[in-house]
């Protein structure tokens, strides 16, 4: 067994594209047609295998769209600022990642800048790309390749997360001094929604299934035509 | 179809992990690509327990400095005060200020300790071979992934409050020695999920199904 997967050796795909594998229990299954809305779920495991959403491309489009700008919006602006006895102080989102760098916790900042400033700057501009890719036909393969990032951009951007602590902060400060919420407070809040809207809107399939394949399958025969579906 | 189950790979399939297709490897051979994405494939994610039990050991072991050493040091006129997670759980409570306490507790001290004590769990049962509560163990590595993430509250709690509370000679608040370890627990335990294959714990059940069939 060679630990080195040669660039040219590919898998067989399985002739009938319904027939799929649970990816929490690799138990063997036909995929049934959908209607709008509906999903289907494992019947061993209980995961979702897939929910059929409307018209997702254009939807997630207009949602990376507007969390893009809210983004912007969110990382300019003060997030919070306080005053107590005649003196003020604010801060942004970046600012309190540099104030770990610049007082010995540099590894700690890092970690901040990357899950509350790059994933979610990641994970809107690969949704950004892989929507207005798939709009190509067949949707090119660097689309599959943002595709396989996106997940790990959604489990490292903790947006969410980082406006509970805030908040937690808030009412700790609020305690010796007065606390005086920024606007990037609410448009955090505001980006929150979007981000989670924009991920329920979107829908994978649709760009496996316009995605121009790695290895084209028509040598052997099996699937040719079906890739080509909505071309 | 007959009521018996059977798995991908009993059927010598493999699923891509990221664009779902189906293939047969090349007879022979074990790891090819997917002939879609162009994914590396394998039957199941490669040293999926000896990756899941090395980040776990690396959570557990920085468990311990994360809740000993101060995550916060404030300085005042008055002196300096250092305080743990647990005294900043504490200080929050408050008439007032018990909800955000809870969530501190919950988030910070809970459902580390929970990931690691479920992970290991998961990982000793897969390893025994266990066939039992399958189901149960797949809703509790799921909630264990759904749930990581919150742990990361306290980390920016601290970054938050000693970025802005920074009125000297008034009151400054500092980050304490502590919060590296915290910070390395949250992202090591979010490291093992992602190691761990929930695959592994069906495995054991399939192939007694596979027998008595």
């Amino acid at each position: 067994m060679s630990l080195q997967v040669p660039d040219e050796h590919y898998n067989q795909a399985v002739a009938d594209v319904s027939l799929i594998a649970c990816p929490h229990c690799d138990l063997l299954q036909r995929l049934p047609n959908l209607a709008s809305a509906a999903s289907a779920r494992c019947p061993r495991c209980n995961q979702e295998l897939w929910r059929r959403r409307e018209d997702s491309l254009n939807r997630t489009l207009a949602l990376a769209v507007t969390a893009a700008v809210l983004y912007l919006i969110a990382n300019t602006v003060p997030m919070l600022g306080l005053t107590v006895v005649g003196r003020g102080a604010s801060t942004t989102v970046i600012g309190g990642a540099l104030h770990l760098w610049q007082n010995g916790q540099a590894t700690v900042g890092l970690l901040v800048l990357f899950t509350a400033v790059v994933a979610p700057a990641l994970q809107i501009t690969l949704m950004l790309a892989i929507v207005l890719g798939t709009r190509l036909t067949p949707a090119p393969k660097w689309t599959g390749t943002l595709l396989r990032h996106h997940g790990t951009t959604q489990t490292w951007s903790m947006i969410e997360v980082m406006m509970l602590g805030v908040l937690v902060a808030l009412v700790k400060i609020a305690d010796y001094a007065t606390v005086i919420p920024g606007t990037a407070l609410f448009v955090l809040g505001a980006l929150i929604g979007v981000l989670a809207a924009m991920q329920a809107s979107f829908e994978p399939r649709e760009v496996w299934e316009r995605i121009e394949w790695a290895k084209p399958p028509g040598s052997g025969g099996q699937l040719t035509g079906r890739i080509l579906r909505g071309g | 179809m007959a009521a018996r189950a059977l798995t991908a790979m009993q059927q010598g399939l493999q699923g891509c992990e990221t664009c779902g297709l189906l293939s047969h490897p090349a007879p022979g051979e074990e790891e090819g690509r997917c002939p879609r994405c162009g994914d590396a494939l394998e039957f199941r994610k490669r040293a999926s327990i000896q990756r899941a039990w090395a980040f776990l050991v690396a959570a557990a072991i920085c468990y311990v400095p994360a809740n000993v050493l101060p995550v916060l040091t404030t300085t005042t006129a008055a002196g300096t005060d250092s305080d743990t997670i647990l005294q900043g759980v504490v200080l929050l409570w408050s008439p007032t200020g018990w909800p955000l306490s809870l969530i501190v507790l919950v988030a910070s001290i809970m459902i580390p300790s929970a990931k690691i004590l479920a992970l290991g769990y998961l990982l000793l049962a897969v390893q025994r071979g266990s066939a039992k509560s399958n189901e149960q163990r797949t809703r509790l590595y799921r909630t264990v992934e759904f749930i990581g993430r919150w742990s990361m509250v306290d980390v920016f709690v601290d970054t938050f409050t000693a970025a802005l509370v920074q009125l000297q000679p008034l009151m400054s608040v500092e980050p304490g020695p502590g919060l590296i370890f915290f910070a390395a627990v949250v992202v090591l335990t979010m490291l093992a999920v992602e190691a761990f294959d929930p695959r592994l714990i069906w495995d054991a059940a399939s192939a007694m199904e596979a027998q008595n069939a």
